[in-house]
């Protein structure tokens, strides 16, 4: 599946390597990486569906601007993930529809 | 200021402002047999209809003023048919949902202090008038997320809410789908009568008609005075905090919170005098924000996402002002905040009214002539 992606790497230099969870399937992302370019370069997604339509959805604007990139990172629903540095060891779940309102944040 | 105008018009009937309220009464007069012009005075226009709360509400409205409370009931009980009306001739749904409302009591004070006001009113009602009293254990019931401080709620059952944008843009799409004229020329600085016509100019718009309405809002305060009326009308700000959408969890619309049909989160109900200024302030947001966050607790974690400030259209005593002029008959001012509630009213027998000069002396719309305010 991480080898379907369309996002290549242009030749830059070396950066740490950082391990996080992507539905449950580890992920290698560089430091200072956003969890939605880690998404994108792996080759995952959609990674959410819509709360009016349910229609698929992934990353788009990648500057914080357009909110397609909802993700749950580390507990918190909604994150915009275009704008989360990865970091070892984050858990990163996909979406379906809207939030729970008042679940549980760790 | 005045120019000559170099595009003319003509109508049977002239609306000024198309808002909530000049579009209703619109769509009602073409409903009549009536050509219909609206003069907008367009994106600048300080629009209520845009920041509004979208509460279908009739608990509590007319308190001191009965011919009020039947007023906002009677509409009420027009929006079902209305909401169906729109929705077969635009193919919007303007999202009503009227299965009951809440009016959310944080404290027992409060709670005792409604109960006394909705009997008050059921007494001058002669004894017509729905309500129920919730305590705790009973709102929890029909809103298992209410806050565990909360003291109670009482229950309006023909209480509602819609989108108010999908209703202003699906009363816009109906008016132009059966002929109106949507004149958008910034705003109306003149009207003219004479020999039974009004001409008003906007821009350089000369639109000639048998009858005007107006419904300017805010604007309505200098309109008023060149057609023997008064509607001395003032600015009261409301700010609105949105929060991001989440799965359904609220069943009916309360005065402060309500969910909309996507799940988006809407808080409001401040009252400010500020003038003509549509801001917010942190303060007032944060209280919102509070009120909302102890009335159901889940919505503490919940991100927000955008707020704004709308001013409303106010009279001293926040009656509404319906009046034909008895200096030139055939204009006729239409002032009310409650665009929302009173949409289908206005579409209905108000349209009524102004199509055919009589009222329906069950609307007892002498109660609401704009000079009640000048005596």
């Amino acid at each position: 599946m991480a080898n379907d992606s369309t996002f290549n790497r242009l030749a830059t230099a070396p950066a740490t390597s950082v391990t996080l969870w992507i539905e449950g399937q580890a992920v290698k992302a560089r430091a200072g990486d956003s969890v939605a370019a880690a998404v994108l370069s792996a080759g995952l997604g959609p990674s959410r569906t819509t709360p009016v339509s349910g229609s698929p959805r992934g990353a788009y604007c990648m500057m914080g601007v357009c909110f397609e990139c909802l993700m749950e990172i580390n507990g918190r629903a909604n994150t915009q993930a275009c704008m989360t540095p990865v970091e070892e060891g984050m858990q990163v779940l996909f979406q379906q529809g809207a939030r729970q309102p008042g679940e549980a944040l760790v | 200021m005045m120019t000559a105008a170099n595009s003319s018009s003509s109508a049977d009937v002239t609306v000024i402002g198309g808002g909530l309220v000049g579009l209703a009464v619109a769509v009602g007069l073409q409903d009549r047999g009536l050509q219909v012009a609206i003069v907008d005075e367009g994106d600048i226009a300080l629009r209520a209809s845009r920041g509004n709360f979208g509460l279908v509400w009739v608990q509590g409205k007319g308190d001191t003023c009965p011919p009020y409370a039947r007023l906002s009931r009677m509409s009420a009980q027009r929006w079902g048919a209305f909401a169906a009306q729109l929705r077969a001739a635009t193919g919007i749904d303007v999202q009503l949902e009227q299965r009951g409302g809440l009016y959310i009591c944080l404290t027992e004070a409060e709670l005792e202090h409604r109960r006394l006001l909705l009997e008050a009113m059921r007494t001058a009602l002669g004894g017509d008038y729905p309500f129920d009293i919730l305590d705790q254990a009973a709102l929890r019931a029909k809103v298992p997320e209410i806050g565990a401080t909360v003291a109670g709620a009482t229950w309006g059952p023909e209480d509602g809410h819609v989108n108010p944008l999908l209703l202003l843009r699906a009363m816009a799409q109906r008016f132009a789908d059966a002929g109106g004229q949507l004149l958008t020329c910034g705003p109306v600085t003149l009207i003219e009568p004479g020999n039974g016509r009004f001409v008003s100019y906007a821009g350089t718009q000369r639109i000639e008609s048998e009858r005007v309405v107006l419904a300017a809002g805010l604007g309505n305060r200098q309109l008023a005075p060149q057609l023997g009326l008064f509607a001395p009308v003032v600015p009261n700000r409301g700010q609105v905090l949105i929060a991001e959408r989440v799965r359904h969890f609220l069943d009916y619309p309360t005065g402060h919170v309500r969910q909309t049909a996507e799940g988006t989160i809407q808080c409001g109900d401040s009252k400010e005098d500020v003038g003509l200024d549509c801001g917010t302030t942190t303060e007032v947001l944060a209280t919102i924000a509070r009120r909302a966050v102890t009335m159901f607790p889940l919505l503490k974690e919940v991100r927000l996402i955008r707020a704004w400030g709308a001013l409303r259209v106010m009279t001293p005593d926040g009656y509404p002002i319906y009046e034909q002029s008895t200096e030139h008959p055939g204009a006729f001012v239409v002032s009310c905040h409650s665009g929302v509630t009173l949409a289908a009213a206005h579409a209905g027998p108000i349209a009524d009214w102004i199509a055919t000069g009589a009222a329906d002396p069950n609307l007892s719309l002498e109660t609401f002539h704009g000079q009640r305010f000048n005596l």
